[in-house]
C-alpha cells in the first residue's frame, strides 16, 4: 500500500528482530474476547484516480453553477491564490502544535502575527491563537465571563446567530449557567435595549450581542456596553462577518470579542473547518481559554516566540483549566493570516466598501424589513420565501435564507447576502423574481 | 554520528508589520460594477472606523517570501519522523487535500437546499457508516470539531441518558494516566473528577475500580490502549463493573491507531467514544488544527446525539431536526466537513484490509523501537506495548540529563522530539509513537540517534543539556515569556 513504506523483506527483518514469527503475534497479549476475527466490512482500497472520481461524483450531486445569496454566518468571498500556496507547504500543513519552539518558529511567528492583526482589527488588547469556530467561541467567552465576574447568569440577544445560541444553550445547561434571551426592535432590527435593561440584574455575568448582527445590522455596541457595565456584567460582542471589520467601527467597548473568521479566505466547505477567535481586554488574559503565543528570546538573545501562559490549559491544569480545548484551528488561522496580509490596510477597507455597495444596490431593489444600518446582509420581506426560492432555483439562483425556521415572526422574510463576488446581473435576476 | 542531517542556511525575516510600507499592495479588486456607497452615509459616521492602525501593507512578492521563509523554520512530517506519543503524527496523503478542494464540495454552503447538497450528505453518511464499522458502535455523530470537543459531547450524552433514567450522578472516574482533556472535559460537563491510580503494571486497577464505582459514578473515561501504549486487558471486566452499577464506559479514542481492524471498542463494552480524525485517519495537524472529533455510541445513547441527524428518505438524504431527546448542538452546522472529506479519502485509499495492515505496521514499529532501545533506556512498565512505547529518563538522570534535554538533543539528529514528561505516572517520561508511515531506514536512524544520545549522556552531558545546537533558534526562554507576556507586536 502506497502509504506504508516497508517492503516485505524489511517487514520480515523487523518482525524477526522483535522475536516474532508473524505479525499477528504482536497482538497475542490481547484477550481473545476483544479480537475482531473477521475483516472489516469495508471495500478494498482504491487508487488515487478512483478517489478523485468518487469525490467528483459526489460534487456533481451538489449545486453546480448556481448563483447564491446565502450568508447567515457563512460568506462567499474570493480566496486569493497565495492562501492555498502557503498552507499547502508541508512545513505548515504537516507540523504539530508548536510546543518545541526551536523547530516551530514558522508557525509561532505566524500565530503571533495573527494575534496582532486580530487585536488591530477588533480593538482588543489580546487575541488567542484560535478556537474551533465562532459558534463554540461564544460559550467559551460566556464561561470566561462567569469566571471573571464570579456571577452565573448570561443574557444573549435573539439577533445573535441562532445556531450559536443553540450551542451556548448546550454548554450552559449543565454548568449552572442560566441563559436568558432578549429581543430586537421590530422596526430597526437592532437589540431591544429596554428588554435588555429589564432582564439585566446584578447576577448577570455577561451580555452577548452580535454586530453586524444575524440580520446584517450594525448593532448598538456602546449602548449595550454601558448597560452591561452599569450592572457589573461584561459585554461580549460576536461577529460572523469578519470583512465588516474593514469599515465598521470595531467593538472597542466590549470586554470580550468572539468571532468567526470564515470570511477571510476560508472556503464555505459545507460548514467547516472554520476558525473562531477570542479577543479580550488586558485584564482578562489569565481567564482566556486556548493557546497563546508570546515573544521571548533564545539563549543567543535573538527574538523568538513560544506558546505561553500554559498554566491556563488542560494539559497542565487538568480539571481546573480554563477550557478543555486542545486542538484548535491553526492552519485555518494561517489562511486568515495570509488573507489579511494580501489585502492589508487599504485592501480590507476597499473590500468592505465593495461589499457594502453591493448589498445596498441589492437592498434598493427589494423591500428591506428593518431600517437599521446594514453591512452586506439584509432581511427582505417576501410573501412566501419558500415559493420564491423555488422559483429562483429554476433560474439557477439559490435565494436567501427563509427566516421562519429561526424566527416565527419573520416567516414572511428572508436573509440575503451580497459580497464582492455577487454580480450586478445576479442581483438584477434575483430582484426580477422577488419583486 | 549524525547522519540524517547537516547544516544549511535559512533566511531571516522580520514581522509583517516591520516589513510594511504605506501604499504597498498584494491585491487588486475588480472594478465595482454598482454605484459606490459612502460608508458614512450607509452606516452612519459614528459606525465607520478610522484606518486599521498598524495593519500590514506589503507586496505580493514580499508576502509569498515572508510565509515561505517562515515555513522553513518549522519541522514537519514531510521532513521526517515525528515520534510524538499520543499525537499519531502519520503521513498526510496529498490526495486528501486535493479532493477536499473539489469545487462543489469546498464551496457548498451549509444552508443550501438539501436537494443541492446530496453529495456532501452522502460523504458524511458514508463516513458515519465506516466509523461505526471500525469502532463496532451503533451510531456516529460527526459534529464535534476536535477530540476534546468530542469528549464533551460524549459526556453530555452520558449525562442525558442518566438524567432520563432519573439521576445524572455526580462523578466521573479518570485514571491518573489520562490525557488532561479528560478531567477538563468532565469539569465542563458539570462532573466532579475522581482519579484512579493505575496498578503496578500500569493498567486500570480493577479492584480499585470495583471499590470506587457507586451509584454516584456516571462513567469511567479510559484511553485504550492507555497512554503507556498498553492494552487495558481487563476492559471487559471493567465494563461489567460499571454497567452493574448503571454507570457507563467512555473511551478516549486518541490511541485508536493501535486497534483499527484488530479490536473494536463496541465489542469490549465501550458505550461512548470519540475518534480523532487528525490522528488515526491522517488528516493534517496543520500546526495545531483543524481536527475533527466524531463520537460513536451504542444504540441506547443514539436518541441523545446532537441534532440534526442524517436520515434516508427514499432516494435522498435529509436532516432530522425533530429530536426531542437531543443534547442540542455542540457546533454550528454539521461538523468540520473538509476534515471529514479527507478522512473518508484515507479510508477509501486503505480499504478494510489496508486499514488493518496499517495498524500492524504501527504496532510493529513501536515494538521494534522498544526492543532496540530497551538496553539503553529504562522501561518502567514492562507490559507488552502496542502502537507506542514509554521509557523513563532514570538512567540518564543520573548524569543530570532529563527527558526534556534528551528531546532537545534529538532535534540535532534531525528528528522531532518524542512527547516529553507524559504520561504523568512515569517520572521523566519519553513517550514514543512512530506510526505506520515510517520505513525501516528512518526508524533505524531514529534508534541510532537515541542510542548515540544515551552514550552522550554518559560522556558529554553538557552537549545534551544545552541542545539543540544546529537550529536557527536555540532554547527559548519560556519563563520570561510567561512572566512578562508580550502577546502582540507594537510599534517601537
Amino acid at each position: 500500500m502506497r502509504y506504508l513504506p516497508k517492503s516485505d523483506s524489511e517487514r520480515r527483518a523487523m518482525l524477526e528482530a522483535c522475536g516474532v514469527a508473524e505479525a499477528d503475534e504482536l497482538f497475542a497479549h490481547l484477550p481473545e474476547a476483544v479480537r475482531l476475527r473477521r475483516p472489516l466490512a469495508l471495500d478494498p482500497g482504491i487508487s488515487e484516480y478512483e478517489i478523485v472520481q468518487y469525490f467528483r461524483d459526489r460534487a456533481a450531486e451538489n449545486a453546480n453553477g448556481y448563483a447564491s445569496f446565502l450568508g447567515a454566518g457563512v460568506y462567499r468571498h474570493y480566496r486569493p491564490v497565495l492562501v492555498d500556496t502557503v498552507v499547502a507547504r508541508g512545513e505548515f500543513l504537516t507540523s504539530y502544535t508548536p510546543y518545541q519552539a526551536e523547530i516551530s518558529q514558522g508557525t509561532l511567528t505566524a500565530i503571533f502575527e495573527f494575534q496582532t492583526m486580530l487585536c488591530q482589527l477588533t480593538g482588543m488588547d489580546v487575541a488567542n491563537a484560535s478556537m474551533y469556530d465562532g459558534s463554540t467561541a461564544v460559550p467559551e467567552a460566556a464561561m470566561m465571563a462567569v469566571r471573571a465576574t464570579g456571577k452565573g447568569r448570561v443574557l444573549i440577544a435573539r439577533s445573535v446567530h441562532p445556531e450559536y445560541r443553540e450551542v451556548l444553550h448546550t454548554y450552559a445547561r449543565h454548568q449552572g449557567m442560566p441563559v436568558t434571551e432578549f429581543g430586537f426592535v421590530p422596526e430597526a432590527g437592532t437589540i431591544d435595549l429596554e428588554d435588555l435593561d429589564r432582564k439585566l440584574d446584578g447576577l448577570t455575568a455577561a451580555v452577548i450581542i452580535q454586530s453586524p448582527n444575524f440580520f446584517g445590522i450594525v448593532d448598538q455596541v456602546k449602548a449595550a456596553a454601558e448597560l452591561a457595565h452599569s450592572k457589573g456584567a461584561l459585554l461580549i460582542v460576536v461577529f460572523t462577518e469578519a470583512v465588516s471589520l474593514g469599515i465598521v467601527e470595531p467593538p472597542v467597548d466590549a470586554d470580550i470579542v468572539a468571532g468567526e473568521l470564515q470570511s477571510f479566505a476560508i472556503s464555505p466547505s459545507y460548514g467547516g473547518p472554520y476558525a473562531g477567535i477570542l479577543a479580550v481586554k488586558e485584564k482578562l488574559i489569565r481567564q482566556m481559554p486556548g493557546r497563546l503565543v508570546g515573544q521571548s528570546t533564545d539563549t543567543h538573545g535573538n527574538r523568538a516566540f513560544c506558546l505561553t501562559l500554559a498554566t491556563r490549559e488542560q494539559h497542565i491544569r487538568r480539571e481546573k483549566a480554563t477550557s478543555n480545548i486542545c486542538t484548535n484551528q491553526a492552519l485555518i488561522a494561517l489562511m486568515a493570516t495570509v488573507f489579511m496580509t494580501v489585502y492589508g490596510k487599504e485592501g480590507l477597507r476597499e473590500l468592505a466598501v465593495q461589499n457594502l455597495s453591493k448589498a445596498h444596490y441589492l437592498a434598493g431593489k427589494l423591500a428591506p424589513r428593518f431600517c437599521g444600518k446594514f453591512f452586506n446582509e439584509l432581511v427582505a420581506r417576501v410573501d412566501d420565501p419558500d415559493a420564491a426560492n423555488k422559483a429562483l432555483l429554476k433560474k439557477k439562483i439559490i435565494g436567501g435564507l427563509p427566516l421562519g425556521r429561526f424566527y416565527p415572526e419573520l416567516s414572511d422574510s428572508m436573509l440575503l447576502c451580497a459580497t464582492e463576488m455577487t454580480t450586478r446581473a445576479e442581483m438584477d435576476a434575483l430582484a426580477e423574481v422577488l419583486a | 554520528m549524525i547522519d540524517k542531517v547537516r547544516e544549511h542556511l535559512s533566511q531571516n525575516e522580520p514581522l509583517l508589520f516591520e516589513r510594511s510600507s504605506p501604499g504597498k499592495r498584494a491585491y487588486q479588486l475588480p472594478a465595482l460594477e454598482v454605484p459606490a456607497v459612502d460608508p458614512a452615509e450607509a452606516l452612519g459616521a459614528e459606525n465607520v472606523r478610522p484606518e486599521i492602525e498598524g495593519f500590514p501593507e506589503v507586496s505580493e512578492v514580499e508576502a509569498i517570501r515572508h510565509f515561505t521563509r517562515l515555513s522553513t523554520w518549522n519541522y514537519a512530517i514531510d521532513h521526517g519522523m515525528y515520534p510524538l506519543g499520543s499525537c499519531t503524527m502519520k503521513y498526510n496523503p496529498r490526495i486528501n487535500e486535493l479532493v477536499a478542494r473539489t469545487e462543489a464540495l469546498a464551496w457548498a454552503h451549509p444552508y443550501q437546499p438539501e436537494a443541492l447538497a446530496q453529495g456532501c450528505m452522502e460523504v458524511m453518511a458514508r463516513l458515519e457508516a465506516a466509523l461505526a464499522e471500525i469502532t463496532g458502535m451503533d451510531a456516529v455523530t460527526l459534529q464535534p470539531a476536535a477530540g476534546a470537543h468530542g469528549e464533551l459531547t460524549g459526556i453530555l450524552l452520558i449525562r442525558a441518558l442518566l438524567q432520563q433514567r432519573g439521576n445524572p450522578r455526580r462523578k466521573i472516574l479518570i485514571p491518573d494516566s489520562a490525557h488532561g482533556t479528560n478531567p477538563a472535559t468532565a469539569a465542563i460537563a458539570g462532573y466532579a473528577v475522581e482519579n484512579i491510580k493505575s496498578s503496578e503494571s500500569g493498567v486500570l486497577d480493577v479492584a480499585a475500580l470495583e471499590q470506587l464505582v457507586t451509584e454516584d459514578v456516571a462513567a469511567l473515561m479510559v484511553t485504550n490502549p492507555n497512554t503507556l501504549g498498553v492494552f487495558e486487558e481487563n476492559i471487559i471486566h471493567a465494563a461489567e463493573i460499571l454497567h452493574a452499577k448503571g454507570a457507563m464506559l467512555y473511551m478516549d479514542g486518541a490511541n485508536m491507531n493501535a486497534l483499527v481492524g484488530i479490536a473494536r471498542p463496541g465489542d469490549f463494552g465501550v458505550d461512548v467514544m470519540h475518534l480523532n480524525l487528525h490522528k488515526t485517519f491522517s488528516t493534517p495537524h496543520g500546526g495545531g488544527g483543524p481536527g475533527a472529533g466524531p463520537v460513536a455510541v451504542k444504540a441506547a445513547l443514539e436518541p441523545f446525539l446532537p441534532a440534526p441527524r442524517l436520515k434516508r428518505s427514499g432516494k435522498r438524504w435529509t436532516y432530522d431536526y425533530k429530536r426531542k431527546h437531543s443534547i442540542g448542538r455542540v457546533k454550528a452546522f454539521y461538523g468540520n466537513f473538509g476534515v471529514l472529506v479527507r478522512a473518508l479519502a484515507y479510508i477509501l485509499a486503505h480499504g478494510g484490509p489496508g486499514l488493518r495492515n496499517a495498524t500492524v505496521d504501527a504496532v510493529l514499529n513501536a515494538v521494534y523501537i522498544r526492543k532496540k532501545l530497551e538496553p539503553y533506556y529504562d522501561l518502567p512498565y514492562p507490559a507488552p506495548n502496542m502502537h507506542e512505547v514509554v521509557f523513563s529518563d532514570e538512567r540518564q538522570a543520573r548524569h543530570g540529563v532529563r527527558t526534556g534535554d534528551l528531546a532537545k538533543r534529538l532535534i540535532d539528529y534531525g528528528f522531532h522530539p518524542y512527547t516529553v514528561s507524559f504520561p504523568l505516572i512515569v517520572h521523566g517520561a519519553l513517550m514514543i509513537e512512530p506510526t505506520e508511515t515510517e520505513g525501516k531506514m528512518e526508524i533505524d536512524q531514529f534508534i541510532d540517534a537515541m542510542i548515540s544520545i544515551a552514550h552522550e549522556a554518559e560522556t558529554d552531558p553538557h552537549i545534551i543539556k544545552t541542545a539543540p545546537h544546529g537550529t536557527r533558534t536555540s532554547r527559548v526562554d519560556e519563563v520570561a515569556a510567561a512572566r512578562r507576556p508580550v502577546l502582540r507586536w507594537k510599534p517601537a
